[in-house]
């Protein structure tokens, strides 16, 4: 009756590190779907946040064309920013980030694989998305490129940065708002590069230099912004 | 455990006893307090009644002389926050954690101090309080940078976790500021020629200079005194239960 239980007879599972980005990352997006209203929470905002400057400032096309390519890069930035808070939230609250970290897989791995499925649900629909914004506050149809492609370029950036403030804040209660100034100053370089891709569009001006910048700042992001998100969540669930 | 030689040297072992940081600092104190004193004393005096005016910009131009230094070390105190929170994550000295969390709150003053008397400087210079220029914005940001790592530290209950936390972020922050710099200055140049141009800085002669100088030692030392004092305290604060603090305090 008591045998004693043993899992010498269980085989270990290597998927290898693609089966392991792959699998982490079908299980992010598989969940992203089941609960939709999350998804389109940060497309609802991004379109109210836009429609709020041509009500705040002026509903002059001359006008509203200049700010356009600022307010639609703000506006994805904010929706990005709002979106990071439940990245690493429900698997913290239920106990499955802690299994993660206790797994022999590397982590770096694991976490690039969240923040991939995480931009996919949050920085690629806004993506897609913008051109809308764009119609609605005039940006002249030179522009649309550029805004595409900056923002193709620049939202994984925000999603990596913001995960390092999401893993810094995942233990605390209320960690929204604190998200937010910790992560924000770090968007600058972001959103000047993205912005001045979008304005060099309009202006007919060669956008290779500011897509470059972002394409750096993104390798730069794939290449540091894990390690940081790793250690921040061992600090998070060990404190 | 075998004796291992290691490529430390001893004194920084020592760093990581906070009695022995205590007293060391106790020792350093007066010593740092006096220059401060002396240097700023000097210094103010000197810059202020004895520099001569700057030809275009008259007397107004003397706020460099407070300006200046604040902004160099409210830049180096950054750094510092930045290297003993690697420091405490690595080594995991306490001390060093210490250090990093009393470095903030005296960080982001300066950055404040740096930003008014810029804005107070600006005025009569370029006829605004406040404009967009590469320099200002990125010690804007740097200040954000700073109430990031504040808000942190204060969100967090245990200190431990709120030390670990706070070093990640100093060391993100670090890797961003040059970026942050170059864009922001990339930003400005590409958008609009600078309409503020602040008067070519002349070649400074030495007896501006000589006075700036005097001033930014002396502010190193006041940074030096007021982050002993506030190391020393958080020393005596978390090392409360330990029985050298319970002696010290009994004395009292």
């Amino acid at each position: 009756m008591n045998q004693p239980v043993s899992n010498a007879g269980v085989r270990p599972v290597n998927p290898g590190m693609a089966g392991l980005f792959w699998a982490v990352m079908k299980r992010d997006l598989m969940l992203a779907f089941r609960r939709r209203s999350d998804l389109l929470n940060p497309l609802i905002f991004f379109l109210m946040v836009a429609s709020l400057f041509p009500l705040g400032i002026s509903p002059e096309p001359t006008f509203l064309e200049q700010i356009a390519p600022g307010v639609v890069w703000v506006g994805a930035l904010l929706a990005t920013l709002l979106s990071m808070d439940s990245l690493f939230r429900s698997d913290f609250d239920d106990g499955t980030l802690e299994q993660t970290l206790l797994s022999p897989q590397p982590l770096f791995l694991v976490v690039l694989a969240k923040v991939l499925a995480h931009w996919a649900m949050t920085g690629l629909p806004l993506t897609l998305m913008a051109p809308l914004l764009g119609v609605m506050l005039f940006l002249p149809s030179e522009g649309m490129t550029g805004l595409m492609l900056s923002l193709l370029l620049g939202t994984p950036t925000l999603s990596l940065v913001g995960a390092i403030g999401a893993a810094l804040t995942v233990g605390l209660r209320k960690g929204g708002v604190l998200i937010s100034l910790l992560v924000l100053p770090l968007y600058i370089p972001v959103l000047i590069f993205g912005a001045g891709a979008v304005q060099a569009a309009v202006t007919g001006l060669p956008l290779g230099g500011y897509l470059s910048l972002l394409g750096a700042m993104l390798a730069l992001g794939v290449a540091l912004a894990p390690l940081a998100i790793a250690a921040a969540l061992r600090i998070s669930v060990s404190g | 455990m075998a004796e291992k030689k290691s490529w430390l040297p001893r004194w920084f072992y020592q760093l990581a006893s906070p009695r022995w940081c205590y007293e060391f600092m106790g020792r350093l104190l007066p010593w740092f307090g006096a220059g401060a004193l002396l240097l700023l004393v000097a210094g103010t005096v000197w810059s202020l009644l004895y520099a001569p005016a700057d030809y275009q910009q008259g007397n107004s131009f003397r706020i460099i002389y407070i300006h200046v230094p604040a902004a160099i070390l409210a830049q180096s105190c950054y750094m510092l926050m930045a290297v003993a929170g690697a420091i405490g994550l690595i080594w995991k000295m306490k001390v060093a954690d210490m250090v990093a969390k009393s470095c903030a709150p005296i960080g982001a003053t300066i950055a404040v101090l740096a930003l008014a008397t810029g804005a107070i400087w600006g005025k009569p210079t370029w006829g605004a309080w406040w404009v967009w220029d590469a320099r200002l914005t990125s010690m804007l940001v740097l200040l954000f940078l700073y109430l990031g790592v504040i808000a942190l530290h204060s969100a967090m209950e245990s200190d431990a976790t709120a030390s670990q936390a706070t070093s990640v972020l100093a060391l993100v922050g670090l890797v961003n500021i040059p970026i942050i710099k170059y864009s922001v200055e990339w930003w400005n140049t590409l958008h609009q020629p600078a309409t503020f141009t602040l008067t070519e800085k002349p070649a400074m002669p030495t007896e501006m200079w000589l006075p700036l100088l005097v001033m930014v030692i002396g502010f190193y030392c006041f940074f030096a005194v007021s982050l002993m004092l506030r190391v020393r305290n958080e020393i005596l604060r978390r090392e409360r239960r330990a029985s050298w603090v319970r002696t010290l305090l009994d004395k009292v």
